[in-house]
């Protein structure tokens, strides 16, 4: 039978506030598939003109998946959320790079033709479930040495980035994170981020947490708007004496969901929904373990050259901010400036936190905010690195573009 | 500190084991820049299995968080007030334990004055204040939203009801007054009167919202963020509130008199507290609210020192408490597993039985009768009772097919029982045919299988005597209709061990039905207490009472039917069959009545025609009647009953019936639909005298159905 290859678009995408993990977070006493429910349930209200029937599948993404984030997510969230029975739904992982998976599974689905319409996203509650919990790392890796030691804590896998490259200082780390900070403070002061939270409301039990009872958060946590460097100067460098990675030039371990709405070009213009982001192409990399974070370098080079596109034909970067270092790895790679004005404009997360597999999906909504206040720009990429030495990255096109659709 | 404060802690010391609940005040940011917002959550540190509630601890906690807000909303830093539960639960009211240990008329009157005090306070911040119900929510839960500018619900709310008129009380802090005056009358009467008389019915989230009591509605997955929006909305403008005008003129009072009349229906001037509910809501026509909230506090007061409200909590303790744990039932630990049931008899008693075991236990279930005929009509029953289920929605069709997979007949017990681990009788009443039967059952059956009986008035003892293993036989003693009434008697014969008792007890939990514990003694409790009560008012009617004059003796009880009614809705027939089972017993206080064997003789059904719609003595019946010339009034009438009732109690107590008076009540509440403000029956005769006058002293120790000494 004959098949067309069907265009892909990005509809809506919403997020919860992210959370600070441990004891003292926001969402200690949430679950994390509540958050994930409450998320999909904001985009459907948003998007009266999605009937939910007609919602094909449900792929949600969480690293760890036990406990409230087991079961099948995409399933029970589904359930959970009021999507009819008819709905069916999935679990996804790719560490980090899971809500992006999320996008990316279903779209070539949808290109495919399996499917019309798709939610995707992501949770990671990483206070309920810190990294590593439960793994059980075959102990070939070490004996064979397939992979060196340091590849399974992410913290060391940036200062083997440091080292790889020399010209990265601590002190342009700091920088970048600071500017990020900055830049996260500014978009929130021009009401940037809110309009895609989702608020959730929480309890707290603990008095010497804060005030007790339920309340409701509408801001993420982990922002601390007024770093400075000299502030940053002074942080411990966990994962190496004299190091080069802090708490500051990294993002944080975090709580959160994201959930998107992703469909063929043709059903969102027929059932009228808004077509925020053209997907372009899209592809996954891998390179050594311990430098995980060069990771996003050959996955944009692979999703370039699919697309037929340069470096140069991008004009906005959505790049997750594990690690200040990766960033600029990436950005002295194809030689952008430290603070290039097309990078992660609204900040990154160093200041919002970066609740693993449910953060690729921050970046399309956020990069398809931009799109929309910035028709001049055609191309724009999201890009992340992934535990276990992989990248991934996405390239959209902006449909407010004059030119968007036609050929480049 | 306030008065309320002082007079919160006044009646905490009369309370010390108060299951406290906090009031926290936690401070939030509402959505759209609508401003800082304190939001108070109402819980008392446990899971939802243990509902908050309010004592006067409770309540002063809840004061305290109040003057913190108000001093917020005074200096402008709040724009707003809610109030919401821990998960599942808002608050389901007053902790009736508090109001059981009040020995005071002041004191009650404290604690009605002080929820009012409290509440009240909500009501007059600068700021407008919202309820989200986003749980369960009864009595003063519901109240304390009713004093707020604003409520939400949610659609996921399985119980919200004010239950007080349901246990002898009137919703007192707010209820009666805010209720009609938010909803309208005919609303309002239909929650606070309609519902509780009706076995205390619950609304459900939709209703809260269809009937005005709620603002908005949202589904429970995301309620409180959902209210929180909507709330935003509101104080920012962008949502209006709009209620119905409520009608004040002749709808009201219609409101009221049919409340009058749902409660001459159910209780029959016998319980005072529906009346004084209506009397507030009555009262509250004018919009005076606080002459309403005056009202409450002394109708509060007044029931709380009155027996019924007694009764009704002490009712309400047996139903919801000492149901869960029978009196006398040995270790669960005992009890068998029970995979497969077998009925004997195919007859529409043992039909209802095999329904009933299938639904529960969704296990296999056998029927036996004696020719091919019974059996497929026994079985059909079950099949067309099952459709009817799936008609209904009650169940889907997998479960209906599952059910119709179970249930089984066939003519041959070694076929049918072999693997069987319950086999319940329900054969003719006669003692030789139930032994036959027992003993071929027992030649087929496992070794390890218990053998019940539904008998209701022979002896257990005596059906298992001639058994080889006569350990596990049991009575089993179902309350018709099967389906419809809880009560269960579990007779345990003399020779009837632990383990066949534990598994009779496992087995009515699963069967969802209330246990009792009675020994093998004739008709057992309630038949006993029933025949002993008909058969007095047939003796006053045999001996000239006009029939008309006997029945309305005993209206002031609130049973749920008349003596009359009730033995036509039992049969005239089996009837007499109990009343001469109890007259072999006991001759000397259970008589047989020749008038009842004559209509029973003339094959009437009952002793009334219902041509008017109305019942009326059957002509036929009349002319069968044959009276002496003693006519009694209602009142010696009811006094001769209620002294027969009370003697037969006390002989039932002294032989050992059942483990104590408490277990009598239970058995009359869940078996014979007795009413709660009677507390089963046993309270009523305490607190009317009649237990001392017959029997030199009371059932119950004071304070037990009772305002303590």
């Amino acid at each position: 039978m004959p098949r067309t290859v069907r265009d892909v678009v990005f509809v809506d995408g919403v997020r919860t506030p992210f959370g600070k993990a441990g004891p003292k977070g926001i969402y200690h006493e949430t679950r994390a598939d509540d958050l994930v429910v409450k998320a999909i349930r904001e985009l459907l209200r948003r998007n009266p003109a999605l009937d939910p029937k007609k919602i094909d599948e449900v792929a949600i993404a969480a690293t760890t998946q036990i406990g409230d984030q087991g079961l099948t997510l995409g399933r029970t969230a589904g359930i959970l959320a009021g999507l009819p029975q008819s709905v069916p739904g999935y679990s996804i992982d790719r560490m980090c790079a899971g809500a992006l998976t999320a996008v990316t599974s279903v779209a070539g689905s949808i290109a495919f033709g399996a499917y019309d319409a798709v939610i995707a996203g992501g949770v990671e509650h990483m206070g309920r479930h810190p990294m590593g919990e439960g793994v059980d790392p075959n102990p070939r890796f070490v004996s064979e040495k397939l992979v060196d030691e340091s590849a399974l804590f992410m913290g060391m896998t940036a200062e083997n980035l440091h080292d790889r490259y020399p010209h990265i200082t601590k002190q342009r780390a700091d920088e970048y994170a600071v500017r990020s900070q900055e830049k996260a403070a500014k978009a929130y002061a021009n009401g940037k981020i809110q309009q895609d939270l989702v608020p959730i409301s929480v309890r707290n039990t603990n008095a010497e947490v804060g005030e007790t009872g339920w309340g409701l958060v509408t801001a993420d946590e982990p922002m601390r708007p007024g770093t400075t460097l000299e502030s940053l100067a002074s942080l411990k460098t966990p994962f190496r004496v004299h190091g080069n990675v802090t708490a500051g030039n990294a993002a944080g371990l975090n709580d959160g969901a994201t959930a998107s709405i992703i469909a063929s070009e043709e059903f969102a213009r027929e059932n009228g929904l808004p077509v925020k982001m053209r997907l372009v192409s899209y592809a996954f990399a891998g390179v050594e373990p311990e430098v995980m974070g060069y990771g996003p370098i050959p996955a944009t080079e692979k999703a370039l050259a699919k697309a037929g596109l340069s470096i140069e034909d991008i004009n906005l970067f959505e790049i997750n901010e594990a690690f200040a270092v990766q960033v600029l790895s990436f950005l002295d790679h194809y030689g952008i400036a430290d603070d290039d004005a097309r990078v992660n404009q609204y900040g990154g997360a160093i200041a919002f936190g970066h609740p693993l597999a449910s953060s690729g999906v921050r970046l399309m909504t956020q990069l398809a905010r931009q799109f929309e206040e910035q028709p001049e720009v055609r191309y724009g990429l999201t890009t992340m690195c992934v535990g276990f030495g992989m990248g991934a990255t996405v390239i959209w096109e902006n449909p407010h573009h004059k030119d968007a659709g036609g050929s480049k | 500190m306030s008065t309320t404060a002082e007079l919160l802690k006044g009646a905490a010391e009369l309370f010390p084991d108060e299951v406290v609940t906090s009031a926290h005040v936690r401070h939030l940011d509402l959505p759209f820049g609508a401003g800082r917002f304190a939001l108070i959550t109402l819980d008392n540190g446990f899971d939802h299995t243990k509902p908050t509630t309010f004592g006067p601890g409770s309540l002063a906690n809840l004061n305290a968080a109040v003057d913190q807000v108000e001093k917020e909303a005074a200096e402008g830093a709040i724009v707003g007030v809610g109030v919401t539960g821990k998960p599942f639960i808002f608050a389901v009211g007053a902790d009736l334990k508090g109001v059981e240990i009040l020995k005071k008329h002041e004191d009650a009157l404290a604690i009605g004055k002080s929820g009012h005090e409290v509440f009240k306070r909500l009501a007059a911040l600068a700021v407008p204040t919202f309820a989200y119900y986003n749980g369960a929510a009864m009595g003063g839960g519901v109240e304390v939203g009713l004093h707020c500018s604003y409520r939400t619900v949610s659609k996921a709310i399985p119980a919200f009801s004010l239950p007080e008129v349901f246990l002898g009380l009137v919703p007192g802090w707010g209820g009666c007054a805010l209720l009609p005056n938010l909803i309208g009358a005919e609303r309002a009467v239909s929650v606070i009167i309609e519902n509780s008389l009706n076995q205390n019915r619950q609304l459900k989230g939709k209703q809260v919202f269809e009937l005005g009591i709620a603002d908005a509605i949202f589904e429970g997955a995301d309620f409180l963020e959902q209210s929180l929006i909507w709330t935003a909305n509101v104080l920012k403008g962008d949502v209006t509130v709009e209620r119905p005008e409520v009608d004040r003129g002749e709808a009201w009072d219609q409101a009221v008199a049919k409340g009058r009349f749902i409660a001459d229906s159910k209780v029959h001037g016998a319980a005072p507290a529906a009346y004084r509910a209506l009397d507030i809501i009555e009262a509250a026509k004018d919009g005076d609210l606080q002459a309403g909230f005056d009202a409450e506090d002394k109708a509060l007061a007044d029931l709380i020192m009155g027996g019924e409200l007694r009764s009704g909590i002490y009712a309400f303790n047996l139903v919801q408490k000492r149901a869960k744990r029978p009196a006398g039932a040995p270790d669960k630990s005992l009890a068998r597993p029970v995979t497969k049931v077998g009925v004997v008899g195919a007859g529409l008693m043992a039909s209802q039985l095999a329904l009933l075991f299938l639904r529960r236990l969704e296990v296999p279930v056998v029927l036996t009768d004696i020719d091919q005929e019974r059996v497929d009509k026994g079985v059909g029953y079950v099949h067309a009772e099952i459709d009817k289920l799936l008609a209904k929605s009650r169940i889907n069709q997998d479960k209906a097919n599952r059910l119709k997979g179970l249930v089984s007949g066939v003519l041959d017990k070694a076929e049918g029982f072999s693997d069987a681990d319950f086999i319940i009788e329900a054969v003719f009443e006669e003692i030789g045919v139930k032994q036959q039967v027992f003993a071929e059952v027992e030649a087929v059956a496992p070794a390890h299988a218990i053998l019940a009986t539904n008998t209701s008035s022979l002896s257990v003892s005596e059906m298992a005597s001639k058994l080889k293993h006569p350990e596990r036989v049991v009575g089993f003693h179902f309350f018709n209709p099967v389906a419809i009434l809880p009560l269960l008697e579990i007779v345990r014969g003399e020779q009837t061990d632990d383990a066949a008792l534990a598994t009779a007890f496992g087995v009515a939990r699963k069967l969802k039905k209330t246990a009792v514990l009675v020994k093998d003694a004739p008709a057992f409790v309630v038949n006993r207490i029933l025949t002993r009560f008909m058969g007095e008012i047939q003796n006053v009617i045999d001996e000239g009472t006009p029939v008309e004059v006997a029945e309305k003796a005993v209206e002031p009880l609130g049973l749920p039917m008349s003596p009359l009614v009730l033995l036509e809705l039992v049969g005239p027939a089996i009837g007499l069959h109990v009343s001469e089972t109890l007259n072999r017993a006991f001759p000397e206080r259970f008589t047989v009545s020749e008038n009842l064997a004559a209509v029973v003789k003339a094959g009437k059904r009952g002793f009334y025609v219902y041509d008017s719609g109305k019942p009326e003595l059957d002509p036929e019946v009349a002319a069968l009647l044959k009276q002496g010339d003693v006519v009694l009034t209602e009142e010696q009438t009811r006094a001769r009953v209620l002294d027969a009732v009370a003697q037969e109690i006390g002989l039932m107590l002294q032989e050992g019936v059942v483990a104590e008076a408490q277990d009598i009540d239970l058995c009359l509440i869940t078996g014979a639909g007795w009413p709660f403000h009677l507390g089963g029956i046993t309270p009523y005769l305490d607190r009317e005298g009649v237990s001392e006058r017959v029997n030199g002293k009371k059932f119950l120790a004071q304070g037990v159905a009772s305002v303590p000494a």
